[in-house]
């Protein structure tokens, strides 16, 4: 057992490293593009290592993660946009551009718009709640097409990468690392959780939710607080995609995107650690080469997608690093 | 408002509803039966449209066309059935919806590849163009009417197959237990490909009929098909009775929720304003009566199996 569980470490431990290293030398030798690569990989793993705490763990497949995705992404956008444009928001209060608050308001919001989704979702389960999580997620995504205060259809660009103190935003190196130091820190973070008594929990209401309900544990709301979690995790990595990207639009909440967060997971492995990172450095990695050879990669992305699901089950990790410890 | 426009509000609402009971009621038959929760629904719907445009215009006939639908739908799916989905009933909802997403991604970049970029178009048959006279003065395009009967006599046909034929009642033995009705000495396998292309083939006639009123394009199975799954959660996964119920409230409440909450606003606000706050709350009105219902009951209206 032990054997499998270093054999993982040292496997993440050279993801990491490698995702760490690659960008550093294509800075260096004047490649801001891999740079740019590398700094979507970071930023997307980051998201499905925020749907990881609800899929991997606590095994509710969300399907509407999209939705804490764009409204991450639109907290950065409008914020920024009242900033620019020296409007205040509600109540009188000013926009901002630093990146902190930024980020405090985007998890906020997916915090307080995952709750009552998760409140109603989390009474039903499996399709079903595969089902009303996308239709949550639709919801918001219709609103967002048909509200043109903040650009509806066209989406909203933000002119200047917004400001972190003490880091040259502006410049693609420096907001790579501050992009990978984030994911390094929730990924301390999911690793932390998973130890914990509350991360226990949450896999027990996955394999067997009688069984916790029996020793006292409600699962409902150890579900309710993982969803939770889970959403404020993926919307800053929305906030910090729209910064990426100077740009976000209602494509970031729809269902496409929800089911790419949910095959970074599975090509990466499923509720592991580093899975959401192997599988967004696979995926980003399939999207450039494929995309280099054939204006039809989305074909030969399906077909290697369902290569994926039928054959090669437990993702990339399973082929690295042996089967997960426990299913 | 005029009693005419209501009637023709009410009416385009019921054959919105009645061509996602026809998409619905493959999604649901395939659940039910099969366990098996299918995003490429969409796909097959995208197939007979695209199939009904391009054989219409080669042969100048909407209805070979429409038959070509049925007979590349149902082979579409039949096909997918045989080479991908039998390997997924076994496996977790998990994994069949990312299957499934798979299967979009390949059947929208095929086709694409297949037609190119550009929307095809198809033409309302000679035979149902014009309009009647409604009730109160207006009229009402001939077609839309049309595609209401069309769904009015599938759902009668499923109706009746699945409550008086043999092969009805197989699928009914299978919903309820499988091993038994396989015990039992009837071939699954061949059982599951069928209902399997059924669905699809109905997907395929709904994109047909569909095609007639919208432009064929790439992509357009999936709000359709997201719809659909609104409507089978709302009446009950394996319901094909919750289908056809489910289907015409989301059809009558999307439809008359965006004629009816700007006006209805406009009364307590500008009337530029209470388009646009209208037009955005119409658009998330089903998803609220979705979250509703299942809040009040989780598996919806009525939920065939528990």
């Amino acid at each position: 057992m032990s054997a499998v569980v270093s054999r993982e470490a040292v496997v993440n431990t050279l993801l990491a490293l490698l995702l760490l290293a690659v960008p550093i030398a294509a800075s260096a030798a004047g490649e801001p593009f891999y740079v740019t690569l590398a700094t979507r990989i970071a930023v997307l793993a980051l998201a499905a290592v925020g749907l990881n705490i609800a899929l991997g763990l606590g095994g509710l497949v969300s399907f509407g993660h999209a939705a804490f995705f764009g409204l991450g992404g639109y907290a950065a956008g409008i914020l920024a946009t009242h900033a620019f444009n020296a409007e205040p928001l509600f109540f009188g209060l000013p926009g901002t551009t630093s990146m902190p608050v930024i980020w405090l308001v985007a998890i906020l919001v997916c915090g307080l718009v995952a709750l009552p989704i998760g409140a109603i979702s989390l009474r039903t389960t499996g399709v079903y709640f595969i089902m009303i999580t996308l239709a949550f997620a639709q919801m918001i995504y219709y609103f967002a097409v048909s509200w043109p205060a903040y650009g509806g259809e066209d989406g909203l660009s933000i002119y200047v990468r917004n400001a972190f103190p003490g880091v040259n935003t502006a410049q693609p190196l420096p907001y790579f690392l501050l992009c990978y130091g984030v994911l390094m820190l929730v990924l301390l973070l999911f690793w932390l959780i998973g130890g914990s008594r509350f991360g226990t929990a949450l896999q027990a209401a996955r394999q067997n939710p009688v069984r916790l309900a029996a020793v006292g544990i409600a699962p409902f709301r150890i579900r309710l607080v993982a969803f939770v979690l889970s959403a404020m995790v993926t919307g800053l990595a929305g906030a910090l995609f729209a910064d990426l990207n100077r740009f976000v639009s209602p494509s970031m909440l729809s269902w496409h995107m929800s089911g790419e967060l949910i095959v970074l997971i599975i090509l990466g492995g499923k509720g592991r650690l580093f899975g959401p990172l192997a599988g967004a450095m696979l995926y980003v990695l399939f999207e450039y080469a494929l995309g280099g050879i054939t204006e039809r990669w989305q074909f030969f992305l399906g077909l290697i997608l369902l290569g994926v699901v039928l054959f090669a089950r437990g993702g990339l990790l399973g082929l690295l690093a042996g089967k997960a410890r426990h299913g | 408002m005029s009693i005419a426009l209501l009637i023709e509000q009410l009416l385009n609402g019921l054959q919105l509803g009645v061509m996602l009971f026809l998409m619905a009621a493959g999604l649901t038959l395939i659940f039910g039966v099969m366990g098996l929760i299918n995003l490429a629904h969409g796909s097959l719907y995208m197939v007979g449209a695209f199939a009904c445009a391009a054989v219409a215009a080669a042969t100048g006939s909407f209805w070979i066309g429409l038959v070509a639908s049925l007979v590349a739908a149902a082979a579409a799916g039949a096909i997918v059935e045989v080479a991908v989905i039998r390997k997924l009933y076994e496996r977790d909802h998990l994994d069949q919806v990312l299957a499934t997403f798979a299967l979009i991604l390949i059947f929208s970049e095929g086709t694409r590849w297949l037609f190119g970029s550009f929307p095809l178009y198809l033409d309302i048959p000679p035979l149902l163009q014009g309009a009647v006279p409604l009730p109160g003065g207006g009229r009402y395009q001939l077609y839309r009417l049309a595609i209401i009967g069309v769904g009015i006599v599938v759902a009668i046909g499923l109706y009746l197959l699945i409550s008086r034929t043999r092969l009805g009642m197989r699928i009914r033995a299978g919903e309820s237990d499988r091993e038994m009705i396989a015990a039992l000495g009837v071939d699954i396998r061949t059982l599951y490909t069928v209902v399997f292309a059924l669905g699809a083939a109905l997907a395929g006639l709904a994109g047909a009929l569909v095609g007639a009123l919208q432009s064929v394009q790439v992509g357009m199975g999936e709000p359709v098909l997201i719809l659909a799954f609104v409507v089978i959660v709302i009446g009950g996964i394996g319901s094909i009775k919750g289908a056809l119920l489910g289907a015409i409230l989301v059809g009558v409440v999307d439809t008359m929720g965006r004629f009816l909450l700007p006006k209805a606003l406009a009364l307590a606000m500008p009337a530029a304003q209470a388009g646009l706050i209208g037009g955005a709350l119409a658009s998330m009105l089903i998803y609220l009566v979705m979250a509703v219902i299942l809040a009040v009951r989780p598996s919806g209206l009525f939920a065939a199996q528990s």
